[in-house]
């Protein structure tokens, strides 16, 4: 993309271009940083009101339709009305972590964007050890909602932050172990690399993209990380984080404002991440599912909006669980599914059978 | 100076402050903060170093687990500082010794050319050298025994360390899924034949009575 975009920069510029020329690379950077940040804080914002409409739908409501056409104004009212309050700090708080516990939350779930791939190098950092960064990034997640817990010092937010570290470490474990078949197939940590191992295959030669993806040979893994990816972003109907029957709202019962905004924001920005990831991985990212058509960005949009869809759909529909029965999914099935598959996969991989190579 | 210099400097401050501030902070939790923000610019120097799988795995495993998990325990234990600093100067003399120590090795490893111990490895890799894979590649063939062997003494940390603190109590009521998931309907409820009651014929009543 760089290489279309410089000519037009030099030509507009002129003769100020030799003076903007050694600072170049961080502004085309920083312009790639916005490019991807802010369709993502659009995405949150209307995220939230498709939330509503479905759910509204789902439970034979109409959901929000008064601010806008179709109510589509709903979350720019929501987000100014939440800009505009008085953010208040409990007198018994730590103040210091008080102010870091949103900024931890919502600093990894944008930072992790940075090695997404969209469509063919549409991605900011095309680095080799994607996968190992995206698990880096994302197990700081927790200390944001650990830290608010604490610095709140009050009850309610402890008992979601004791909640939330135990449950996200559980299921961090099963979620990199479902990812270790990924790369074992995909023979690489590059996420561009991982996508296009998808695009070879028996069903691929057929012309039916589709089943060569991830999602069928790793079909229990894909299930284990989409289930494990909706307990890690803490929603429902494993949100017992927030449990509004019996802890209020969890971590973010003293927030008000902005400072809950950004929790809020968090938590949207790590299930479109979860589905970028899902995608990625398991649903072959900007592949056509059929050779005819062509590949591309909307693809992948596609799929993340799929996702998406399932993640308010379950939240619609099933009851929250209990957390001994959360603990019990994610440490006595999840976990010795994984290593199990892992071995099937090491020795499908070895044996004559294999579909790799 | 180099740029990559210029980060070097600020990684290393912010890791001397944070590590210093971990045994100066009064707060036990503040301590353990201030430990993750010295892993994260540790791992920042490792990725300067081009070792950018020990440098994420730092972070994954330590910051990500290890240091949430302490902060569990720390969060949750009622720490009294002026019985935690009793001892201070009766510890000093071997805390300081320890030190000493670390810094002796610290200074052979760093040293290591001066002292003859090692030929060090040619600093620039090629664009697509996976430290990912060569470390994979070491330790799965030169290094698959020990490898294991040290995989095994941890699992059996583990163990050992479940096994210490089980406590199994007489009166401990637990519920057990698979048990509820595998219920019949005929292990809840039993369907009784029995004869249908037959009502006795009421004498009609009169009108008003009622009034």
């Amino acid at each position: 993309m760089e290489a279309t975009v410089l000519p037009f920069v030099e030509g507009l510029l002129g003769p100020l271009w030799p003076t903007i020329k050694p600072v170049w690379p961080l502004i085309w950077t920083l312009l790639r940083i916005v490019l991807i940040l802010v369709p993502l804080l659009l995405s949150v914002a209307y995220l939230t009101f498709w939330e509503r409409k479905v759910i509204g739908w789902m439970q034979v409501r109409i959901g929000p339709n008064r601010v806008g056409p179709w109510g589509l104004l709903q979350p720019i009212a929501d987000g100014l009305k939440l800009f505009l309050k008085e953010i208040i700090f409990p007198t018994a708080a730590d103040k210091k972590l008080f102010v870091l516990g949103p900024i931890m939350a919502i600093a990894p779930a944008l930072a992790a964007w940075a090695v997404v791939p969209f469509a063919p190098g549409w991605v900011l950092a095309n680095v080799d050890a994607g996968v190992l960064y995206l698990l880096a990034i994302s197990s700081v997640g927790v200390y944001g909602i650990i830290i608010a817990g604490w610095a709140s010092n009050s009850k309610y937010p402890f008992f979601g932050a004791m909640r939330a570290s135990a449950q996200m470490i559980s299921y961090e474990v099963s979620m990199g172990l479902g990812l270790i078949t990924v790369l074992m197939v995909s023979n690489s940590l590059n996420l561009s690399e991982i996508v296009n191992a998808q695009s070879k295959g028996l069903f691929a030669g057929y012309g039916l993209g589709l089943f060569s993806w991830n999602w069928l040979p790793l079909l229990p893994m894909f299930a284990v990380y989409l289930i494990s990816g909706v307990a890690e972003t803490n929603r429902a109907p494993f949100d017992v984080v927030e449990g509004e029957s019996e802890i209020v709202a969890g971590h973010m019962v003293e927030y008000s404002g902005m400072s809950f905004a950004m929790f809020f924001l968090a938590e949207y920005a790590n299930m479109i991440l979860i589905s970028a990831m899902v995608s990625v991985f398991f649903l072959g990212g900007w592949l056509s599912p059929i050779g005819a058509l062509p590949d591309g960005f909307h693809w992948m949009a596609a799929k993340m909006a799929a996702i998406l869809f399932f993640f308010l759909w379950i939240r619609a529909t099933f009851p929250r669980y209990r957390y001994d029965q959360i603990m019990r999914l994610g440490w006595k099935v999840f976990v010795p599914l994984t290593l199990v598959w892992i071995l099937v996969v090491g020795v499908w991989m070895m044996s004559p059978l294999t579909i790799w190579k | 100076m180099e740029f990559k210099t210029v980060l070097f400097y600020i990684f290393s401050a912010v890791t001397v402050v944070a590590a210093l501030r971990v045994i100066t902070a009064r707060n036990p939790v503040h301590a353990a903060l201030f430990l993750v923000l010295a892993f994260f610019n540790v791992a920042a120097l490792w990725m300067l170093l081009q070792a950018e799988f020990l440098a994420l795995a730092l972070i994954m495993v330590y910051v990500g687990a290890v240091m949430v998990l302490f902060l569990f325990v720390v969060m949750m234990l009622d720490i009294n500082i002026e019985r935690i600093r009793q001892g201070f100067w009766n510890n000093l003399p071997l805390g300081g010794l320890v030190g000493l120590l670390m810094v002796g090795e610290m200074a052979v490893v760093l040293s290591g050319r001066y002292f003859g111990l090692a030929n060090l490895p040619p600093q620039n890799m090629p664009a697509n050298y996976s430290n990912t894979k060569e470390l994979a590649r070491l330790l799965y063939t030169d290094y698959a025994y020990p490898f294991e062997i040290a995989s095994v003494i941890l699992l059996v940390a583990i163990i050992a360390a479940v096994m210490l603190t089980l406590r199994r109590r007489k009166d401990n009521k637990a519920m057990h899924s698979s048990d509820q998931i595998a219920v019949k309907a005929k292990d809840r409820m039993r369907l009784v034949k029995m004869a249908p009651e037959v009502e006795l014929p009421v004498a009609a009543t009169k009108e008003g009575d009622q009034a």
